[in-house]
């Protein structure tokens, strides 16, 4: 194995451009497929496409031995027009089984790919066992050799993707309403089906190009990781797709550039690994979207949570010891003994080194003050906790009378209740609060 | 209808709809006058949104028509606003609250045409409309089920249509949204434009709609709220299950129902 590369070579670089530009118009179109909800779509295509490319050979072969015709059996054109066939008639069986029977797309998916794969392996074996299938050369389309291409199949390869990725652009708007809310595109008078077809179509002519470089096997993951990965990124459309695309692309070219360098490794494996690569560093560490990011949100929420829950034992400890006519001022806060972490431990399902922690936490903030083991809120601390007493029994008093207040259903995301109730209707919340007696009795000195 | 009358804003003619063999709605025939705020009221699976689609082409109709403005619906497709139901699309698409309003523009831009600056203009002006400026880039899934029903409804504004079609926009939305999107119908109907609302809230229809169109696989009654909406209409409509509803008969009989409720409660 030789780990030395030729960059003056033109067929490398033409197999790296062909690559490229492949895997450019497989994520652009991938995008669009991966949103509409049809992920899986481009892996049924892309099986039953060997099928035709084996049917093409033999009805080529025939032609030659009969004398009827003789157009090679190894032209690529013919090759792929037998494969775009039999992904078109997969596409239409998909449908069909859908449509007609109780039977879910999934599952007609999951059905077509396999009864079509099935046939082309059966044919493929046949075609190698015959006497000059030995030299077919078919088997590359399980798995793609990139550098077996000669020039005109990069032609060919690189034109149709340069023209799909055109397409796209110019019906960007169209395919993103398509994706986005079919039925409002057909209210405004666009043929959504028909624009659903001519997506289905542009998938099925990346994925029959893409063949003889990646293979029938895992083509599709040129279609699907590079938007999956891309999506983690950002939240709009108009840079996830080209994102997708640079992604595809450098995926694209890395794997041709590796299974150029490691003689007779299939180019397809590596292309996929390249963009899992891609794709495992976006599932990471995207921001927001990454799993560390949401790790790191979740945990930061917990601690909010327990600092609150802290801050509003040790409020509600305070105004327990108050004198029935004591008005709650500062002084009434100064005079309370404060609280153990014992006592705190009660009713709370915490442990205590966790509690322990949350203290200290709130304690650095300026929020708790603790003389001799025992926890008092400092005057910032007294606020804080105010305004957290509120909160929660407001909410607590909308959960009680929520059918009277006219809300049948609110935002649960909404972190007060301020904001998603008009202010008359907070001012009910808090005549309510005072009808409870739950009004906070300690009062922060503003 | 005296001849030279303007035809009404929406008639609707036979219509059956059904769904494999099985029909779930038949005969639907009524005519909707121009400028109402119209309620469709029925029970679960009555047909209401089916009976929207139908109407706007979306499903096929097994016989029958509908005509918007006395023309067929496909003619008049730039007369139509639509609304459609807010569970019916995936809220994590990465698109913000603007480019939604904006998919309102694509109609009158027609094929290959991309929104410029005015259409942009226009749908922000559209959000404001409905409160919505200050969320203008705010991804959809980061807004609240009211934010993203008033984006839909701004979307809906932008189409400048004649006939706004609004399938379920009150349900799920907070108190504030409620109060918007009923503004917005009022307003609506001032610039003499037809709203029609599939509505579910039995309580509202009265001090909401003008207009009633009741249903139940048929139509039971339609005309004007105060006459349709009658405990006898809602009895024949929902059937067996008016037990459950007399107490919200009452309530659409008593005058203020709802604040009484309100006063109840705070005793």
């Amino acid at each position: 194995m030789t780990f030395s590369i030729d960059f003056s070579d033109a067929n490398l670089r033409w197999v790296l451009l062909g690559s490229m530009l492949l895997g450019i118009a497989a994520a652009t179109l991938g995008s669009f497929a991966f949103l509409r909800g049809r992920s899986l779509m481009g892996d049924a295509l892309a099986h039953a496409a060997l099928p035709g490319v084996c049917c093409a050979f033999l009805v080529a072969e025939a032609g030659r031995s009969l004398g009827w015709f003789d157009i090679g059996s190894k032209s690529l054109p013919l090759l792929l027009l037998g494969a775009g066939l039999s992904g078109v008639i997969a596409a239409w069986c998909i449908a069909a089984v859908a449509r007609h029977s109780r039977i879910k797309e999934d599952t007609a998916q999951a059905i077509i790919l396999s009864v079509f794969f099935g046939a082309g392996v059966v044919l493929l074996t046949r075609i190698q066992h015959s006497g000059a299938g030995n030299q077919s050369g078919l088997d590359k389309f399980l798995f793609g050799q990139a550098a077996s291409m000669v020039g005109s199949d990069l032609i060919t390869m690189s034109g149709v993707a340069a023209i799909l990725c055109a397409l796209t652009f110019a019906f960007y708007k169209e395919l993103k309403l398509l994706c986005f809310d079919a039925d409002f595109g057909r209210g405004l008078g666009f043929p959504m089906a028909r624009l659903d077809g001519f997506l289905l179509a542009m998938i099925v002519a990346s994925v029959v190009i893409g063949l003889q470089a990646v293979g029938v096997v895992l083509i599709s993951a040129m279609l699907i990781i590079p938007p999956a990965a891309a999506r983690f990124w950002t939240e709009k459309l108009h840079r996830m797709v080209p994102l997708a695309a640079l992604l595809g692309g450098l995926s694209g070219a890395l794997g041709a550039l590796f299974s150029a360098l490691a003689p007779r490794m299939p180019t397809g494996p590596l292309i996929v690994l390249a963009a899992t690569a891609f794709f495992v560093f976006s599932l990471l560490f995207a921001p927001r979207r990454g799993v560390l990011a949401r790790l790191w949100l979740l945990l930061s929420t917990r601690a909010l949570v327990r600092r609150e829950n802290a801050l509003r034992d040790v409020f509600e400890a305070t105004e327990a010891s108050l004198s029935p006519h004591s008005d709650g001022n500062k002084t009434a806060v100064e005079a309370f003994p404060g609280i153990s972490e014992d006592e705190l431990l009660i009713g709370r399902r915490s442990d205590a080194a966790t509690l322990r922690a949350t203290l200290s936490q709130l304690q650095k903030k300026g929020l708790l003050q603790m003389q001799t083991g025992r926890w008092r809120l400092t005057e910032a601390g007294l606020r804080a906790a105010y305004e957290i007493v509120r909160r929660h029994r407001l909410w607590k008093m909308f959960l009680m009378y929520e059918t009277s207040l006219g809300a049948q259903t609110v935002d649960r995301d909404a972190d007060a209740v301020e904001h998603f109730l008009t202010p008359a209707a907070v001012s009910q919340l808090e005549l309510l609060l005072r009808e409870h007696d739950l009004e906070p009795r300690l009062k922060p000195i503003s | 209808m005296a001849p030279n009358s303007p035809p009404p804003a929406l008639e609707v003619h036979d219509l059956t709809v059904a769904y494999q063999r099985r029909p779930v709605l038949w005969d639907v025939d009524f005519a909707l006058p121009a400028g109402n705020l119209v309620a469709i009221v029925g029970p679960n699976g009555a047909g209401k949104s089916t009976l929207l689609k139908a109407v706007m082409g979306l499903l096929p109709a097994a016989s029958g028509w509908a005509k918007i403005h006395g023309e067929p619906v496909e003619k008049q497709r730039r007369l139509i606003g639509y609304v459609p139901q807010r569970e019916s699309v995936d809220w994590d698409f990465p698109t913000d609250a603007l480019d939604v309003v904006m998919m309102g523009t694509y109609g009158r831009l027609g094929w290959g045409r991309r929104p410029g600056a005015a259409q942009r203009e226009l749908a922000l002006k559209c959000l404001d409309q409905v409160g919505m400026s200050p969320f203008a880039n705010r991804q959809i899934s980061q807004l609240s089920g009211g934010q993203q029903q008033r984006v839909f409804l701004a979307r809906a504004l932008v189409q400048q249509a004649q006939i706004y079609f609004m399938d379920e926009p009150f349900a799920g939305v907070d108190a504030a949204t409620e109060t918007a999107i009923v503004e917005l119908l009022r307003e609506l109907k001032t610039q003499g434009k037809t709203v029609i609302v599939v509505h579910h809230d039995l309580e509202t229809v009265k001090e909401y709609f003008d207009w009633v169109v009741m249903l139940n696989m048929r139509v039971i009654a339609h005309g004007p709220a105060g006459e349709t909406f009658t405990p006898a209409n809602l009895q024949k409509a929902y059937g067996g299950r008016l037990t459950l509803l007399s107490a919200v008969a009452d309530e659409i009989m008593s005058d203020g129902g709802r604040r009484a409720q309100f006063e109840r409660a705070k005793k």
